[in-house]
């Protein structure tokens, strides 16, 4: 399983790298909505400064969305979908890989979000270990309930739409744990966010776990 | 020896539309057939069942020793498959998808090589992306796929579709050579001259079943003479 969760991984990162899609189009637009979030809450730092996690967490959703559809637009292509199922990969290495390429896509544009809103929103980033954690475990969640829901979106003509009312209301503890997380370490309380990453940590183990088992029957199915 | 394909009234199903409605077909280890029928006869729908690709509503499907009914993903490692597209990525080079493909199947790495060049795939050729190919140079690279993954059962849907002269040769010649090659094939053509020159037998399928072949006014005067 893990063998062919590389495989699809290095594949999916290695078309992503080609294509740039993720540079001149995913990371570009979570940078906007950063600067659309500004431009509705006014230049005052002492308004967008205590707003930054929140913000910053719901680009990352937002720029999730994208990062799953075009995870799985490649695989619409000249029967790609049909190749991969053909190929005989195992359905568990081809979500754990799936998902582990939108993982290292996401982290990447979360450091890029990171700087955004020190420069636009005046947060101070301290609590490096909380806030690294909070990404990592949240990321993990995202992209295993994207992946998980991106299959079953993919399938169908509706996908464009589907999948955004499939996926966020499923992510809001995400949402909501990962920015309480980020609250407490910007705020110079990091200690206090224990509580939070173990939300974060049990939401991903959990949906890891309902991808790896599910992710077969829905790559049939769709 | 058991055969390589083995359908009982195998029934397969779009929504509620029948794609197979009760086919019944064997092919042998190594056989070589043509499948013949008009448009939506069922060919491709037969196709994709025996790679595990269309699930069987009924009936009963064995393919390489693995019964479909029970688990249609566990054949598709040991088959090959050239359907109207290519099942290849864009963005990879026509070598970086044969070793993705390859490697998916655990198959032999060291035969990526030989079968790129034995499809035209030299120098710079094999590593440009495959948006950049033609189609007939894409339907090149889904042959060279075949070969290199080292499939037993080979399904071809119009293999010889986009191909110029010699594409069709080299695979007119890769098909004589299955039997030797402990390989079985099956595919669907609308060309009929080829298409009976390579095959070992030809099987007429309609309105998703196996057929008897329409009689001709041919078919019927021997008839008629055989009985005379």
């Amino acid at each position: 399983m893990l063998r062919d969760a590389v495989l699809v991984a290095g594949k999916d990162l290695r078309i992503e790298i080609r294509s740039r899609v993720g540079l001149n189009q995913i990371g570009p637009f979570a940078l906007a909505v950063l600067l659309l979030f500004g431009l509705a809450l006014g230049p005052d730092r002492r308004v967008l400064a205590p707003a930054s996690a929140g913000l910053f967490w719901v680009a990352v959703l937002l720029s999730t969305i994208l990062g799953v559809q075009r995870s799985y637009a490649i695989e619409s292509v000249d029967g790609a979908r049909d190749g991969l199922r053909l190929s005989g990969l195992d359905p568990a290495g081809i979500f754990l890989g799936k998902a582990g390429a939108v993982v290292v896509q996401l982290l990447v544009l979360e450091t890029a979000l990171a700087v955004g809103v020190a420069l636009l929103y005046g947060a101070r980033l301290s609590g490096a270990l909380v806030l690294i954690g909070t990404c990592v475990l949240g990321t993990f969640g995202l992209a295993a309930v994207g992946t998980l829901y991106g299959v079953v979106a993919s399938g169908l003509r509706i996908r464009e739409t589907l999948l955004p009312l499939l996926f966020l209301p499923v992510v809001s503890p995400v949402l909501l744990a990962a920015t309480k997380a980020w609250d407490e370490a910007l705020a110079g309380t990091p200690g206090r966010a224990g509580g939070w990453l173990d939300v974060l940590a049990v939401f991903a183990v959990l949906y890891v776990a309902t991808g790896i088992v599910a992710f077969g029957p829905l790559l049939e199915d769709g | 020896m058991p055969p390589a394909v083995r359908l009982h009234e195998a029934v397969a199903l779009a929504g509620r539309f029948p794609l197979l409605a009760g086919a019944c077909l064997e092919v042998g280890e190594g056989e070589v057939v043509h499948l013949r029928g008009p448009n939506g006869a069922g060919k491709t729908s037969l196709l994709k069942v025996l790679a595990g690709l269309l699930p069987v509503h009924s009936g009963e499907a064995t393919v390489l020793g693995w019964d479909l009914v029970a688990d249609r993903r566990a054949v598709r490692g040991q088959v090959g498959m050239l359907g109207h597209e290519s099942f290849l990525y864009e963005e990879l080079t026509v070598e970086e998808n044969l070793e993705f493909a390859v490697r998916a199947s655990r198959g032999p790495v060291v035969g990526i090589r030989p079968a790129l060049e034995q499809f035209g795939f030299t120098g710079r050729l094999a590593s440009i992306p495959l948006a950049r190919c033609s189609a007939g140079q894409r339907r090149r690279a889904s042959l060279a796929l075949l070969v290199a993954r080292g499939a037993r059962l080979w399904l071809l849907d119009e293999p010889h579709a986009g191909l110029d002269q010699d594409g069709r040769d080299l695979l007119d010649e890769l098909l004589a050579g299955s039997r030797a090659a402990s390989r079985t094939v099956v595919f669907a053509s609308h060309e009929l001259e080829r298409a009976t020159a390579i095959a070992d037998r030809t099987v007429h399928l309609a309105g998703g079943r196996v057929v008897e072949p329409p009689k001709t006014p041919e078919s019927v005067e021997q008839a008629a003479a055989h009985v005379a």
